[in-house]
C-alpha cells in the first residue's frame, strides 16, 4: 500500500500549479470567457509546448511520459483550483481513454497530435431523452459500404464549438435502450452534415447541441467493436468521473479556503465573524467534506484498474461523496460570504457554479447511489 | 499510489490470522456466544497472550516493546482482529497513559510502569472528568496539596471527585489530573499523578448506564496520600501531558475495521429480516439506501485513515485529515447501531440482559442491539465531545478564533 507521489508526479503538480498561478488569474479567466472564442488557445499551446503536460498520462510508446490515472488526477485537481476551462478532460482523459483502450486504427497518430496540442476532442454521448443512461441512444450509425452514416442529435457537448474531433456514441443495432448495439466513432468536427448550435454553460465552458445529418464516416472511424462498445464507454466515463472528482477536489479546496479567508476578514458585531462558533463548526464540517472527497478521489484512481464491477463501485462511491460535498461546501461557502457571495465579481460564486455542475456531471448523486446499491447490495427488488 | 500488498504483507496477514485462530481464548468466544459479561481476568487474558507474542503494544517506540510495523501491517492487524471478532486491548494503559510516560516520564518511571502496561499486569483507569469539569476539563477542582510525611518524604494529599471512570471497578492504578496550584490560570495549575487505587481514602461507586451496564464509575478521593515520585512531568504542567495525548495515535480512533465488521452484521440481519413488502429487508429501497450510504461513508473514512497512516510512516506525522477521524468514526458507529436496531423491528424491545442467548424470545441476533445503540451514544461524547473536536479543528487546523 502506498499513498505517496513520485518525484515526477510532484514536479508535474508544481509545474501546472505555478503556470496557472502566473497565467490563469480569476480576472484573466473572466475576461477570456466573456470574449470570443470563450477559451484561450494560447493556454492550451502552453500546456502542450511550454509545460509538456498533455502527454503525462500516455505511455512512452505512444509519445507520452509514461504516466496514467494519477497524472490525470494531479492535472485535473490543479485545473479545478483555477477553474480551467481548456479541454483537458474531453481531450486527454476521455479522448485519450478511448484511443488507449479502444485502439482504433490511427490511434497512435491521434495521440501524438493530442500530446502536441493539435487535436481537441469533444465527447458527444448525451442525448436529450437519455439523462444518465449511456446506452439510451436514438443516434444511429448505419452501415454504408465499408463505412457508416450517422444521424442524430447529441446534447450539451462540452468543448464542441472549438473541437477538432468528436467522439460519438451511436446505435449500430438493437433497440433504443438496449446494451447491445452500442458503437463509438471518432468524427471530424467539420465533416459534412455536422451542424452545431453553440452556447456558453453556466460554469464558463462553451458547449453545443450537435446534429448529425447523413454524416459519412469511414470504417476506421469505429472505436472498439461494432455493437459491443458499451463496456468501453462505461470504462472511459468512469475514468472521466474519477478525473472530475479530482477537479472537484481543487474546486472544493478553493471554496473552503476562500471561506476561511473571508470570515477572518469580515467584521460584524465588532469582531471577525470567524470568531463565532456556529460559523466555525460549519467550516469544520466543510473541511470534513473536503478531506473525505480527497480520500475518495485517491480511492477512485487507485481502483480504476480493477475488475469492471469493483471499478464501477469505487467510482460511484466516490461520485456520491463528491456530489454531496459539492452541494454542502458550495452552498455554505456562499452562505458564509453573505451578500458578497451573491456577486459575480467575487471568485467564490464561480467556484460554486462549477461545483454545482460537477454534482450533475456524468450522473447525479442519486444516480450513482443507485448504481452503487445495485453493484454492492443487488438490484432493486 | 497503489493498494498492493507485498509478499511480506501477505505473509504477515497469514501469520496474524493463524495466530489469532490458534491462540484466542475459547472462553472469550463462549462468553460472547452466551452474551455474558467479561471478568477482569477475561479482559486481561488476551492482552497477556499478545504480550507473550510481543504484539500487545505495536505502536509504541521499539525500545519499550513496540513492533515497528509499517502502516500496512497496522492496517492488516486491525482488520484481522475485527474479522475474528476478538475483544480489543483496553486503551487506558496502552494507548492513553503509556505515551505520556514514555514522552514525559523519568527513566525510573518508564522502568517502573511501562513493562507492566505492556504485559497486561496492571489495570489502569483514567481520572480526568469531574462533575463540574466535562468539556471544560481545565476547570477541574480535585485538589492535591504537597506535604512532608512523618517519614520525611514528600507527598500529595488528594481530595475531590472524579467521574465517568470507565471500568474503574477493576482498576489497580489510575492516572489523574489534579489541581496543585489553585491561584494560577486553570490550565497552568494542573499536575499529572499516578495513584494506586488501593490507597486508603479511595472509593469507587458504580454508575449504571442507560442499557443497564456497569461500565463507568464515580471515584471519590478523601485525603489520599500519593508519593511525589508518582507525578509525571513537572508540577503544574500536567496539562501539557493531557494535551499531548490528544495528538498521539490518531489512527485506530476511527474504528474502521470494527465498523466494517459491524456493517457485515447489519447486512446479515437485514438479509434475514423481512420487509413490509415481503422479501428481505435488505431489498427494501429505503433501508437499502441507508446501508449503501453508510458503506460509502465508511469507505471514505477508511481511505482517510489510510492517508493518515501513510503520513505517519513517511515521518511527516499525521496530517490535518487525521483530526476528522474521531468525529466521522463515531458518527458511523452510531449509524450502524441505529440500523441494526431498526432492522430487528419488534425484537429491539425485550430487555433480556444477563439471561444469555437462550431465553427463547426473538432471534438471537436481536439480543442487546438496543443496549448497543443506547450505549453507543457515548462515543460522540467521550474523549472530547464531537463539538469540542470541532472547536479543536477550528482552532488548531483551520486557524479560526
Amino acid at each position: 500500500m502506498d499513498f505517496s507521489f513520485t518525484d515526477e508526479q510532484s514536479m508535474l503538480r508544481d509545474t501546472v500549479a505555478s503556470y496557472l498561478s502566473d497565467n490563469y488569474s480569476f480576472d484573466a479567466r473572466r475576461a477570456a470567457l466573456k470574449a470570443e472564442p470563450g477559451w484561450r488557445p494560447e493556454v492550451w499551446k502552453a500546456f502542450a509546448d511550454e509545460l509538456g503536460i498533455l502527454g503525462a498520462a500516455f505511455s512512452e510508446e505512444q509519445g507520452g511520459l509514461g504516466g496514467g490515472p494519477t497524472e490525470n488526477m494531479i492535472v485535473m485537481e490543479e485545473c479545478g483550483k483555477a477553474l480551467v476551462v481548456e479541454p483537458y478532460l474531453g481531450t486527454v482523459v476521455i479522448g485519450g481513454g478511448f484511443l488507449k483502450h479502444g485502439k482504433p486504427a490511427g490511434a497512435d497518430d491521434l495521440i501524438g497530435k493530442i500530446v502536441a496540442g493539435e487535436v481537441i476532442i469533444g465527447f458527444a454521448y448525451g442525448e436529450p431523452q437519455a439523462r444518465y443512461t449511456w446506452q439510451d441512444l436514438k443516434t444511429t450509425a448505419k452501415k454504408d459500404g465499408a463505412g457508416y452514416v450517422l444521424n442524430g442529435h447529441k446534447a450539451v457537448v462540452i468543448g464542441a464549438p472549438y473541437a477538432t474531433h468528436l467522439i460519438v456514441t451511436a446505435r449500430t443495432g438493437g433497440s433504443q435502450r438496449e446494451a447491445n448495439g452500442v458503437s463509438v466513432f471518432i468524427v471530424d468536427r467539420n465533416a459534412k452534415g455536422v451542424t452545431t448550435r453553440d452556447y456558453p454553460t453556466v460554469d464558463g465552458f462553451r458547449a453545443s447541441e450537435v446534429y448529425f445529418e447523413n454524416v459519412s464516416v469511414p470504417a476506421e472511424a469505429l472505436i472498439g467493436s461494432e455493437g459491443a462498445a458499451l463496456p468501453l464507454v462505461e470504462k472511459v466515463i468512469d475514468e472521466a468521473i474519477a478525473a472530475t472528482c479530482a477537479e472537484a477536489c481543487g474546486v472544493l479546496t478553493r471554496l473552503h479556503e476562500g471561506t476561511l479567508d473571508y470570515t477572518k476578514q469580515r467584521k460584524q458585531f465588532g469582531q471577525p465573524i470567524s470568531q463565532f462558533q456556529v460559523l466555525q463548526h460549519r467550516m469544520v464540517d466543510m473541511f470534513i467534506q473536503v478531506e473525505q472527497s480527497v480520500s475518495m478521489t485517491y480511492m477512485a484512481h487507485i481502483k480504476l484498474g480493477e475488475s469492471d464491477v469493483e471499478r464501477a463501485k469505487a467510482i460511484s462511491a466516490a461520485k456520491v461523496q463528491i456530489g454531496k460535498a459539492c452541494k454542502f461546501v458550495g452552498q455554505n461557502a456562499i452562505q458564509l460570504h453573505g451578500g458578497m457571495g451573491m456577486t459575480d465579481e467575487m471568485a467564490i460564486g464561480h467556484y460554486f457554479k462549477r461545483a454545482t455542475m460537477i454534482e450533475g456531471a456524468f450522473g447525479s448523486t442519486d444516480h450513482h447511489l443507485a448504481r452503487y446499491e445495485g453493484l454492492s447490495l443487488g438490484k432493486a427488488a | 499510489m497503489n493498494l498492493d500488498f507485498s509478499p511480506e504483507d501477505v505473509a504477515f496477514r497469514e501469520e496474524a490470522r493463524s495466530f489469532i485462530a490458534e491462540n484466542y481464548p475459547q472462553i472469550l468466544r463462549d462468553k460472547a456466544a452466551r452474551n455474558e459479561d467479561l471478568t477482569k481476568e477475561d479482559y486481561l487474558s488476551w492482552h497477556r497472550i499478545l504480550a507473550k507474542k510481543g504484539w500487545s503494544v505495536p505502536s509504541w517506540p521499539k525500545e519499550f516493546g513496540g513492533c515497528d510495523w509499517t502502516p500496512t501491517q497496522k492496517y492488516i492487524w486491525s482488520e484481522e482482529q475485527a474479522r475474528a471478532d476478538t475483544i480489543g486491548i483496553l486503551p487506558f494503559g496502552v494507548a492513553m497513559l503509556a505515551p505520556v510516560v514514555y514522552t514525559f516520564g523519568t527513566p525510573e518511571q518508564k522502568a517502573k510502569f511501562l513493562p507492566d502496561i505492556r504485559d497486561g499486569n496492571i489495570w489502569w483507569c483514567q481520572g480526568y472528568s469531574e462533575p463540574g469539569a466535562g468539556s471544560d476539563l481545565a476547570s477541574l477542582k480535585t485538589k492535591a496539596e504537597r506535604v512532608t510525611g512523618d517519614d520525611g518524604k514528600e507527598y500529595y494529599i488528594v481530595n475531590g471527585q472524579k467521574t465517568w471512570t470507565t471500568l474503574g471497578q477493576h482498576a489497580d492504578w489510575g492516572f489523574f489530573l489534579v489541581r496543585t496550584d489553585p491561584d494560577s490560570k486553570p490550565q497552568a495549575g494542573i499536575s499529572f499523578l499516578l495513584i494506586d487505587m488501593k490507597s486508603p481514602g479511595i472509593e469507587v461507586r458504580r454508575i449504571t448506564t442507560l442499557e443497564g451496564g456497569h461500565e463507568v464509575n464515580d471515584v471519590f478521593l478523601d485525603n489520599v496520600k500519593v508519593p511525589v515520585e508518582n507525578r509525571i512531568f513537572h508540577e503544574n504542567q500536567g496539562w501539557t501531558c493531557a494535551k499531548a495525548l490528544l495528538a498521539h495515535e490518531r489512527s485506530g480512533i476511527a474504528g474502521v475495521a470494527r465498523s466494517k465488521r459491524g456493517l457485515e452484521r447489519v447486512r446479515e440481519i437485514a438479509s434475514t429480516e423481512q420487509s413490509d413488502m415481503g422479501g428481505p429487508l435488505l431489498a427494501d429501497p429505503f433501508f437499502k439506501r441507508k446501508v449503501a450510504e453508510l458503506e460509502i461513508d465508511l469507505t471514505a473514512l477508511e481511505f482517510t485513515e489510510l492517508r493518515t497512516l501513510a503520513g505517519e510512516s513517511s515521518g511527516k506525522g499525521p496530517g490535518p485529515e487525521s483530526s476528522i477521524l474521531k468525529i466521522k468514526g463515531t458518527e458511523i458507529q452510531q449509524r450502524l447501531n441505529e440500523l441494526a436496531l431498526e432492522a430487528v423491528g419488534h425484537y429491539g424491545a425485550p430487555y433480556m440482559r444477563d439471561l444469555g442467548h437462550n431465553h427463547g424470545v426473538g432471534p438471537v441476533y436481536a439480543d442487546g442491539l438496543a443496549g448497543d445503540y443506547f450505549n453507543g451514544r457515548k462515543t460522540s461524547i467521550y474523549g472530547g465531545s464531537n463539538e469540542i473536536q470541532r472547536n479543536i479543528i477550528a482552532k488548531m487546523v483551520l486557524g479560526l478564533g
